[in-house]
């Protein structure tokens, strides 16, 4: 039961904390109609994260429910890609973050709908229309932005470099990914790896963008060793839960 | 021979008015019902998108996911209400990249009161109720609108809009039935919006010089003074329902009209607000204008990718 | 290179299965691609349709509303185009 714990809280701190990035759109976006976009899938996002953390609190036992989990953890204790908790940055970063994601995101949930979980399954049929949607779009952005103007091939490939190192982690595997993996929960990330590079290569290739040769590669969001940003994202989330505890909202 | 001729089009223009037959794009119009459209719809819609930022600032801070997915839904509604009265602005041959450039410049206006701070988790709930409540007031009579494009983006702005002063007094409501901290927050949010959310109404009518040829035009169908009173009457009893005092000492219910009578408008405080003296004026329009200029490479490269992908099919 | 603007598109709705496409507004887009997914995000966020049409503006052809007269008022002098122009005697049901 601790692994099926662990393994949710993964899955729905992605959501979480991607979620909470992409909200910081909205008002800035580059254009009204892109804006919109953002929100819609932030909010597919949080909706994610909403049952997943349902889920997880139900698994942990304690009476707790999602919002406890999302808002009264300490950071060590998200399970967060550290892909998903890096700044926004420009719109071609938000997207490039965006893409890598929704490229892993969308095997690993073709893959949870056959979960042995009857709950895990049924969340990745659902999640995985938004899913499909969400992949649709940040791919398409990324070949406009790679395949655009000078400028925007630049500033693209630059946010390539920067968050490439943070890919690997996508399939991370320990103790729990294995427990999962051979009860038939969790699907095979070495499959999910495949389904990603074949995205990611063809994507890459119309945009016409390299993948960078510093091959140097982060992980430590799933055991809780964060970047510096989450304890920001963190502060703004948490600002209400913890200046007046045990509330109704 | 030609004047003759557009004073019989105006003769007619008036005609359809008055007898209630919409407006379309394509039909003589008067210049200066053009203008005067021009004018409203897009300050509309500037109010309504940058009327994003004031709950865009809580979004992050929401206290719980609900209310976050709420939130963020709605002030997605504003900028696709936005969309809605930009389209309805380019029909009238308006362009709207011109439009935002003159909001952006302080040419064109948008309402004041989203040049008010969000100090609180409070102000969420006052502005669904009272900024959203005065503007469903303003708005409904607009879905009769002469003008088909402007009347039919109101229609669906109104159908949206009902849940947004709906989750604002559920905030509300919910704060005022809770600790006392919540609560004194709840009212200091009142306070602060109370007036504001009256200004919004526009001018008294004695000094309004839009209104009479609006009403003739039938783009207005109610008075400021009349919407105002209405809102006034609407809102009064909701505050004492739940609790909440209305901030105005001179409040009281008059049995012969039937209306409540209201303390004086502080209408310096308006037209300082309005001339971009209020205290976040510069902060929105600088939002904006960041948003618009850090995304020119975006929208110029996503030109350029659909210009070289046409070049390739056709090759 | 110069601020230039995304094209309009004119969107059209199927708001269910056997219904028309119906007109609902306009938005901008650099692509077709890309105005079909704006559509979707700003015209169908409560389940509106089922189905979206866009088209270029510039490539919409409308007709001229000063033409309005000779255009449609000819067929209102042609009653006999409608059932009830035509008598049918009682007791006649369902034709």
């Amino acid at each position: 039961m601790e692994h099926l714990f662990e393994y949710v809280l993964r899955i729905g701190d992605d959501s979480l904390i991607l979620g909470q990035r992409l909200a910081e759109w909205c008002g800035h976006g580059p254009i009204l109609e892109e804006d919109i976009a953002m929100t819609n899938i932030s909010l597919d996002l949080i909706g994610q994260a909403t049952t997943l953390l349902e889920y997880a609190a139900k698994i942990e036992g304690k009476g707790k429910n999602a919002d406890q989990l999302a808002f009264l953890r300490f950071d060590k204790d998200y399970r967060n890609l550290l892909l998903v908790e890096q700044p926004n940055g420009d719109f071609g970063m938000t997207m490039m973050r965006q893409f890598f994601f929704d490229a892993f995101r969308k095997p690993f949930f073709e893959a949870l709908q056959h979960s042995k979980d009857e709950q895990l399954s049924a969340i990745a049929e659902k999640s995985l229309k938004e899913t499909r949607y969400h992949l649709k779009h940040s791919s398409e952005w990324v070949i406009r932005l790679g395949d655009g103007t000078e400028e925007s091939h630049q500033r693209i490939q630059e946010s390539l470099d920067a968050l490439y190192r943070y890919t690997d982690e996508l399939f991370y595997s320990d103790e729990v990914q294995k427990a999962m993996e051979s009860a038939g929960i969790a699907p095979k990330m070495d499959d999910v790896r495949t389904e990603w590079n074949k995205t990611v290569d063809y994507v890459l290739n119309e945009a016409t963008l390299k993948i960078p040769d510093n091959q140097w590669k982060f992980e430590g969001g799933r055991r809780g060793m964060h970047s510096e940003h989450l304890g920001y994202i963190l502060a703004d989330m948490q600002y209400m839960q913890r200046a007046y505890p045990g509330l109704e909202w | 021979m030609k004047e003759v001729n557009i004073s019989e089009l105006e003769r007619r223009f008036q005609e359809k008015i008055d007898n209630d037959i919409r407006i379309e794009p394509k039909d003589w119009m008067p210049d200066e019902y053009r203008k005067t459209l021009i004018r409203q719809i897009s300050q509309h819609a500037h109010s309504e998108v940058v009327g994003m930022l004031p709950e865009g600032n809580w979004i992050t801070r929401a206290p719980n996911l609900r209310r976050k997915a709420v939130l963020l839904a709605k002030v997605q509604d504003e900028a696709g209400h936005g969309l809605y009265l930009y389209s309805a602005v380019e029909t009238l041959g308006a362009d709207r990249e011109q439009t935002i450039d003159d909001l952006h410049s302080g040419k064109a206006k948008y309402s004041s009161i989203f040049n008010y701070p969000t100090l609180t988790w409070a102000d969420m709930g006052a502005i669904g109720w009272l900024v959203d409540g005065a503007a469903i007031m303003n708005q409904v009579p607009l879905c009769r609108c002469s003008y088909g494009p402007y009347a039919r983006a109101m229609v669906r702005v109104c159908k949206e809009e009902s849940f947004h002063q709906r989750q604002g007094f559920e905030i509300m409501t919910t704060l005022a039935k809770g600790s006392p901290e919540q609560k004194a927050m709840a009212q200091d949010a009142l306070n602060r919006f109370w007036w504001p959310a009256l200004m919004m109404f526009g001018p008294n009518d004695a000094d309004s010089k839009h209104t009479q040829q609006s009403m003739d035009w039938r783009i207005k169908r109610h008075t400021n003074d009349e919407l105002r009173q209405m809102f006034v009457d609407a809102t009064v009893p909701q505050a004492e329902l739940i609790g909440l005092t209305v901030p105005d000492p001179d409040l009281k219910w008059n049995e012969e009209t039937g209306h409540y009578e209201f303390g004086a408008i502080n209408w310096d405080e308006f037209w300082e607000v309005v001339k971009g003296n209020g205290p976040c004026n510069k902060d929105r329009i600088d939002t904006r204008r960041k948003a618009k200029e850090e995304g020119l490479w975006v929208r110029e490269a996503a030109m350029a990718h659909a210009e070289k992908r046409a070049k390739r099919k056709s090759a | 290179m110069a601020n230039r603007e995304w094209p309009l598109w004119e969107v059209f709705i199927r708001s269910k299965q056997g219904l028309n496409h119906k007109h609902v507004g306009s938005l901008r887009a650099a692509d077709a691609e890309m105005a079909i997914e704006n559509a979707r995000d700003v015209y169908t966020r409560r389940s509106e349709g089922v189905s979206i049409w866009v088209v270029e503006s510039k490539n919409l052809f409308a007709s001229d509303p000063s033409e309005a007269d000779a255009l449609f008022e000819p067929a209102d002098s042609k009653v006999y185009r409608h059932p009830t122009f035509y008598d049918v005697p009682d007791g006649i049901e369902h034709m």
